[in-house]
């Protein structure tokens, strides 16, 4: 049985860590779609990239490709977390 | 009967009955299986589900033509409706998991230890999931109606028919499985035509770089054609905005975090094994989703770019067949302001309201052939009346593609409104068998007499959808568009803070749900009911339109509910260790 007390070292690094990821790829959620999707979208029009204005782009496609990247990168980080998690919840034992 | 309706009836034909056989080779009479699908599906496979499930009868049918005629606005609905996956599989997917159990209003119950929080997250879950069940219903008929000329209701009752079938026999486990085979139908007859169509207009044949690329043989960019286009004919440049930028994001916001909150989406994370699998099958939702999701804004470019070209200031008498036929079927309207015998198309309304086309023989039509209407003519020059469902439907035939093409298009229409309609349907069985019966009102019935339960509520969900779809309330239509923000304001503050706030207790967690969809949802009465000569960007908060006031509802939500737990007293031991224990992954076996 783990220890499901706060107090439980390996518990609180596990819960650290995870704030930490999450805080940095909902900053680049935000970035992509509400920064450079909304925000800043009329400077970011100044560049364009072939035929797509880069603003534009990002509101309608660039925003959608870089969630689904963040999803996975979540995902392999927190596989790792959770084999790191298990190991270090039996030694502490 | 027509070539194209032979086709449609071919494959329609062909997909119902897949849906069917997987009915029958997936039917069950466990509970577990019945409502989470004995929690063991493959998270590809509960990627493909939750595409399905989350893409309705809008987002196939509706999103790329609302995308055309609002060119760069339109992304709210492209960044809403996937950004709020990176929420679900951030924040909610993997501790729901882990929390176990069936439902919402399960977890609700269970972490704010009150019958009350329970009791108000099952009237939210089936108030949500009826506004959208309607609509799916509606979309069903709406294709049959079209396609093969069959009435509404006729359409609406074979479609509840189907999903009589799988829903009740197979309950989650066969909805999961026809939603599977539901998201090939759909996401192939999207790509088809938009892969076709790319490849006349761009001879690029990736739709989303078609986008960007020149158009074949003319050296220019399609969408500074369409810049050009729009301006000379009197609209905003397709790549630009015409809403406030602060309304855009509070509505965007909405949406993400609607999208986030909807129970019959956060249902799906129930039906896998572990936590990793929740986290891997919100990955795989969203790359499925994404699929349709970056075609469709340039789905929207090339239709708008086809549309104009063809029928701007041409003369009636040599428009293509397609615009008829869409006009006999009502969602074209042409109106000779100037009687030049040309369509003038242009920014502005041709008419009030929908059109309601005259009646009887020759009398119905003007001097060039067109059918009248009996609207009241709007100033200005345009006279061209275009439904935004046209961009999707009419697509394969403005482009010239084979019938089978078009028939596609019907079963793809067809499996995206079946599939969300179905998980709507077991979100309130569930809700009624489970969450109201079960843990409320008769917590001794056997597992037996709880299946009963949950099937016989499937089938008065699906008889009162039907209905809702045969005689849509006008409310049906104002409404969904704000199931968004009424879940946003409602659930999702309830939700991140019972997984992320230690502290945070029944009283808090009750008082702002209450304060969250009262304040939203009195908003949108006022602006939408009351009031609706108001509804302006001069009269609103802050600048918000009721579209996106779901996100102020949900930032007083957060406001309320940690401001009245810090009055009142911590929650129970026993909860907080079960906070505590959400948050770690489990054992492995």
């Amino acid at each position: 049985m783990s220890d499901p007390s706060a107090s439980h070292e390996p518990h609180r690094v596990y819960w650290r860590k995870n704030l930490t990821i999450l805080g940095i790829l909902l900053a680049i959620w935000f970035v992509v779609s509400y920064g450079c999707g909304i925000l800043f979208v009329d400077q970011l029009d100044a560049i364009r990239i072939k035929g797509f204005k880069l603003g534009f782009w990002f509101a309608q496609q660039g925003s959608i490709y870089v969630f689904v990247v963040l999803i996975l990168i979540y995902v392999r980080y927190m596989n790792k977390l959770d084999a790191d998690y298990r190991r270090n919840d039996r030694s502490s034992k | 009967m027509s070539a194209i309706q032979i086709w449609t009836l071919i494959i329609v034909g062909l997909s119902f009955t897949l849906y069917i056989g997987i009915a029958i080779y997936t039917r069950t009479s466990k509970r577990s299986e019945f409502y989470v699908a004995g929690g063991g599906v493959h998270p590809v496979a509960n990627g493909m589900a939750t595409a399905a499930d989350w893409m309705s009868a809008a987002s196939f049918i509706s999103m790329a033509g609302i995308i055309s005629f609002q060119g760069r606005d339109g992304a709210v609905y492209l960044m809403g409706w996937t950004g709020g996956y990176v929420l679900l599989a951030l924040l909610l997917a993997p501790y729901l998991r882990k929390f176990g159990q069936f439902t919402v209003p399960d977890f609700v119950g269970d972490r704010y230890y009150s019958s009350t929080a329970r009791l108000v997250a099952i009237a939210c879950a089936i108030f949500v999931s009826f506004t959208y069940v309607a609509g799916q219903m509606r979309g069903v008929g709406v294709v049959f109606s079209r396609f093969l000329e069959v009435d509404v209701t006729m359409g609406v009752i074979i479609g509840m028919a189907i999903v009589f079938v799988y829903a009740v026999l197979g309950g989650m486990k066969g909805i999961t499985y026809t939603q599977v085979a539901q998201y090939c139908v759909l996401i192939f007859a999207f790509m088809v035509p938009a892969i076709f169509i790319s490849i006349m207009l761009t001879n690029n044949p990736i739709p989303q770089l078609g986008m960007g690329s020149q158009l074949s043989g003319e050296g220019v960019y399609l969408l500074d054609k369409l810049d050009g286009l729009s301006e000379e004919l009197g609209f905003n440049a397709y790549t630009s905005g015409s809403k406030s930028m602060q309304d855009v994001f509070f509505i965007t916001m909405a949406l993400m975090v609607g999208t986030a909150g909807l129970p019959h989406v956060i249902i799906r994370f129930y039906t896998v094994k572990k936590v990793k699998d929740a986290r891997m099958s919100a990955f795989w939702a969203l790359l499925f989703i994404a699929i349709l999701y970056t075609t469709a804004p340039a789905v929207a470019a090339f239709a708008r770019t086809n549309m104009i070209t063809t029928v701007s200031n041409k003369a009636y008498a040599e428009i293509p067949q397609w615009f008829k036929t869409w006009e006999d079927s009502g969602l074209i309207a042409w109106v000779d302001k100037n009687n030049d015998g040309a369509v003038q198309y242009t920014k502005g309304l041709a008419f009030e309201g929908k059109p309601s086309f005259a009646e009887g023989g020759d009398e119905a039509r003007g001097a060039h052939g067109q059918r009248l209407v009996t609207n009241e003519s709007a100033p200005g020059d345009n006279e061209l009346y275009v439904d935004r469902d046209i961009m999707v439907l009419a697509n394969p035939e403005i482009a010239n593609l084979p019938n089978w093409v078009i028939g596609l298009v019907a079963a793809g229409g067809l499996a995206a409104a079946l599939s969300t309609a179905a998980g709507l349907l077991l979100v309130i069985s569930t809700a009624i068998a489970h969450d109201l019966l079960k843990r409320t009102l008769k917590p001794d019935i056997s597992e037996k007499g709880e299946l009963v339960a949950a099937r016989l509520a499937a089938v008065g969900a699906v008889i009162v959808a039907g209905l809702l779809g045969i005689y849509p309330p006008g409310w049906v239509a104002q409404v969904v568009a704000f199931a968004f923000g009424l879940a946003a304001s409602s659930f999702f503050p309830a939700i991140i803070l019972g997984i992320f706030s230690k502290r945070m207790n029944r009283e808090g967690a009750i008082s702002g749900m209450i304060v969250g969809i009262l304040f939203t949802a009195s908003y949108i009465i006022y602006f939408k009911f009351i009031n609706p000569s108001a509804n302006t960007a001069d009269n609103w908060w802050f600048g918000i339109s009721p579209e996106g006031i779901g996100t102020l509802g949900m930032l007083l939500n957060f406001v309320t509910a940690w401001v009245v737990s810090r009055f009142t007293p911590e929650p129970p031991v026993e909860v907080q260790a079960m906070v505590e224990n959400i948050r770690v992954p489990e054992e492995t076996a």
